[in-house]
């Protein structure tokens, strides 16, 4: 009981500090899901923020994991206690832009608020995942990654590897070469199989992922990821698994700690691991390379496509509040904030400005590796397959997929038949997805 | 009883305040997951349209809802079965013990005040494929775990931190059972020449059936339900579904997948299913108990 007492008085007392620098201010809740060292940092720039204007207070406040956050706010929303802005992973797109009434959709807010918002300076590889199909910018982007490859290179040059090849031909060759001279026992792992395998691997081909230009022509999009070279690749992976120039490291991101310690000579994960890599890394050497692709099947690699969260505006909402998020947002997306938080946390910058920043302050070349996730991503114009996905129940589509392989590597069940089964229930949720929004 | 009728209102009143949390968080919440599951609802709550049993037949058309029941058959077999086994054994051996007799059973309570997602925690930590102290002792020993790709093994995580979790529990009523027991009895049963084998068998054992009994109930509700936080924090149902139960499915199609319709549909199945368990457990079971 005292703990909660204790607990009430200090919010009280934060509250009676806040009320007293900011009267009359109108208060904007913030629900996010970056816990830890992201979530200071998220509590910094709000505090800049509010010492910016006295007319606005923006208040962060952790709601757990990102599904954690989204339920939270989605029964908020339910009980008319909705925050006014709330950060959604990627995957649950399609649900929040196909819950008309219950978001202000970006280029909305900032029309109405009369700043000037121009969707140009964006880099349109981060920004495509959140726009709808004539370009409108539906919610802001936050923390933007993409996966990139990280490589053991006193592995390497033990195994007398003096380049990491660009594609996955020679990657296996490589990768062979090391197991086979022993340098490691595993040539490489990955985080996030169904992002970094399949849902990149397509956009980085330029294949489908799913029909209707991946979900973003409609509702009735459906996957194809059983009739394409996602196919080949996962049989590659599978017959990789067979001498050791693969293993399988789990769904999320406990692949990396076979990578510290040095078990695997190559990771392929987000690029807002570079922190946690460079922390962990501490008995090698490492570099940072792109996503490979497969000669035989594109000559110019598309761009990869992004994961991580946008910031949305719920609905319901009284008008000065809406134009405080639109202000809020317009300092979000400034240079100096953009790349701070960029350079602090290994997420992308998500205007060309704040990149010329980082440029400009040297931190690319001070900091080797962290400009090859914005290379990778802005070498190119995003194409129909390479903007990103569209797709209701995504959350549960990518748990279908992650089952699946988990199937396929262990054995269960063959590639193509996984892959069949893996893409017929995915269909299912989406067509449940289409009856209830349609 | 002359007393209790002339005052006919003051049982309801004692009785309120329970009926009135019964109500609000059980048969409240109840009538709105039946309710629900006529529906499909997009997550906002924005617009519903009736589908009548639409829900119902979808799940039970679908493969993956059997095979979650199987698991979960499966599953609470093994957790109640270890947790009862595990607990009986302990609290006999507890119930000799003459010296420290008060420092073995409180080790052997403080497992059940563990929060369920820790216990999974814990265990995964030891069996952690990379970095897990038993995962190593295993590995050395020529077993290669990796319970994120072996769906057996994953199985095995989830029931022991569900048994080590639950025997707590049990052993705390077993012993208070054994305590029970008249002494008269076993002495008897000794003078006549009966062993610590026989005796168990056919004194200690019949005389536990009351306990055992309430204990069957008990941790089968417990692994239907309860063990919804150690495999979320484990094994996340994973690998393949391997560790997916009714109530795992229940959480992913409303919480992660918001298809609340049949997640409320399910919800109403599994309430049926374990009414109809506890049920059949009254009816058959308890015959063979001797009160």
């Amino acid at each position: 009981m005292s703990r909660i007492h204790a607990g009430a008085l200090t919010l009280g007392m934060a509250a009676a500090g806040l009320s007293l620098s900011a009267q009359g201010a109108t208060e904007i809740a913030w629900w996010h899901a970056m816990g830890g060292e992201l979530g200071n940092k998220v509590d910094e720039i709000a505090a800049n923020f509010n010492e910016s204007q006295d007319d606005y207070v923006v208040k962060p406040s952790f709601r757990g994991n990102y599904s954690e956050t989204m339920t939270s706010a989605i029964a908020a929303f339910r009980a008319n206690e909705a925050p006014a802005i709330v950060q959604i992973y990627e995957v649950g797109t399609a649900t929040m832009m196909n819950a008309e009434g219950a978001i202000v959709p970006v280029h909305e807010l900032m029309a109405d608020s009369g700043l000037d918002f121009d969707p140009d300076a964006f880099l349109p590889a981060v920004t495509g995942y959140y726009t709808t199909g004539d370009g409108q910018m539906l919610s802001m982007p936050f923390n933007s990654s993409t996966p990139v490859v990280y490589v053991n290179r006193d592995i390497l040059a033990e195994a007398g590897v003096d380049e990491v090849p660009a594609t996955w031909e020679g990657l296996g060759e490589t990768l062979g070469q090391i197991v086979d001279s022993g340098a490691a026992e595993c040539g490489m792992t990955t985080t996030w199989p169904s992002w970094i395998q399949l849902e990149n691997f397509s956009a980085r081909h330029d294949l489908p992922f799913a029909t209707e230009e991946n979900g973003f022509g409609g509702l009735d999009a459906r996957l194809t990821i059983n009739e394409t070279a996602a196919v080949d690749h996962i049989q590659r992976l599978t017959d990789w698994q067979q001498n050791g120039r693969f293993d399988y490291g789990g769904r999320f991101d406990e692949a990396a700690p076979a990578f510290y310690t040095g078990r695997c000579a190559m990771l392929m994960a987000s690029s807002a691991s570079l922190a946690g890599v460079r922390a962990n890394a501490e008995d090698f050497e490492f570099s940072v390379a792109p996503l490979p692709y497969s000669s035989e099947l594109i000559d110019t690699p598309q761009n990869s496509i992004i994961g991580g969260a946008s910031l949305w505006a719920l609905a319901g909402q009284d008008d000065e509040v809406y134009q405080g998020i639109a202000e809020f947002f317009d300092y979000l997306s400034s240079a100096e904030v953009q790349a701070d938080w960029h350079q602090f946390s290994g997420y992308l910058p998500i205007t060309e400005a704040a990149y010329e920043l980082g440029q400009e302050q040297g931190f690319y070349e001070d900091n080797p590796g962290s400009a090859v996730a914005i290379e990778q991503m802005t070498g190119v114009t995003p194409t129909a397959n390479s903007k990103g996905l569209r797709l209701g129940n995504m959350p549960q589509i990518r748990n279908v997929i992650e089952e699946q392989l988990e199937k396929i590597f262990n054995g269960d069940i063959g590639v193509q038949e996984g892959m069949d089964e893996a893409v017929s229930r995915s269909n299912e949720l989406l067509e449940r997805f289409q009856q209830a929004n349609g | 009883m002359a007393t209790f009728q002339r005052h006919r209102l003051t049982p309801w009143i004692l009785l309120a305040p329970q009926l009135a949390i019964v109500a609000v968080f059980f048969f409240w919440p109840a009538a709105q997951a039946v309710l629900q599951a006529f529906y499909v609802e997009d997550p906002f709550g924005l617009g519903r349209t009736f589908v009548a049993f639409e829900n119902f037949t979808r799940v039970l058309a679908s493969a993956e809802y059997y095979r979650a029941l199987g698991i979960t058959v499966a599953f609470s077999i093994g957790v109640a079965l270890g947790a009862m086994a595990l607990a009986l054994l302990l609290a006999v051996l507890a119930d000799r013990v003459i010296k420290g007799a008060h420092a073995y059973k409180t080790l052997l309570i403080w497992p059940y005040a563990v929060a369920p997602a820790v216990a999974g925690v814990l265990w995964m930590f030891m069996l952690a494929p990379e970095l897990g102290l038993v995962s190593a002792w295993l590995g050395a020993l020529g077993i290669d775990w990796n319970h994120q790709l072996n769906g057996g093994q994953a199985m095995a995580l989830v029931v022991m931190a569900s048994v080590w979790k639950q025997m707590s529990y049990n052993f705390v009523f077993f012993l208070a059972g054994l305590q029970a027991i008249p002494r008269s009895l076993l002495e008897a049963a000794a003078i006549d020449g009966a062993g610590p084998w026989r005796r168990f068998w056919t004194i200690t054992f019949p005389l536990l059936s009351p306990t055992s009994f309430f204990l069957l109930v008990m941790n089968s509700v417990y692994a239907f339900f309860e063990t919804f936080g150690t495999i979320d924090a484990t094994t996340a149902g994973g690998p393949g579904g391997a560790t997916r139960t009714l109530v795992y499915k229940v959480f992913e199609d409303g919480f992660v997948g918001y298809d609340l319709g049949s997640s409320a549909a399910q919800s109403v199945l599994l309430m049926l299913l374990v009414g109809l368990l506890t049920l059949l457990q009254f009816r058959y079971l308890e015959r063979k108990v001797q009160y």
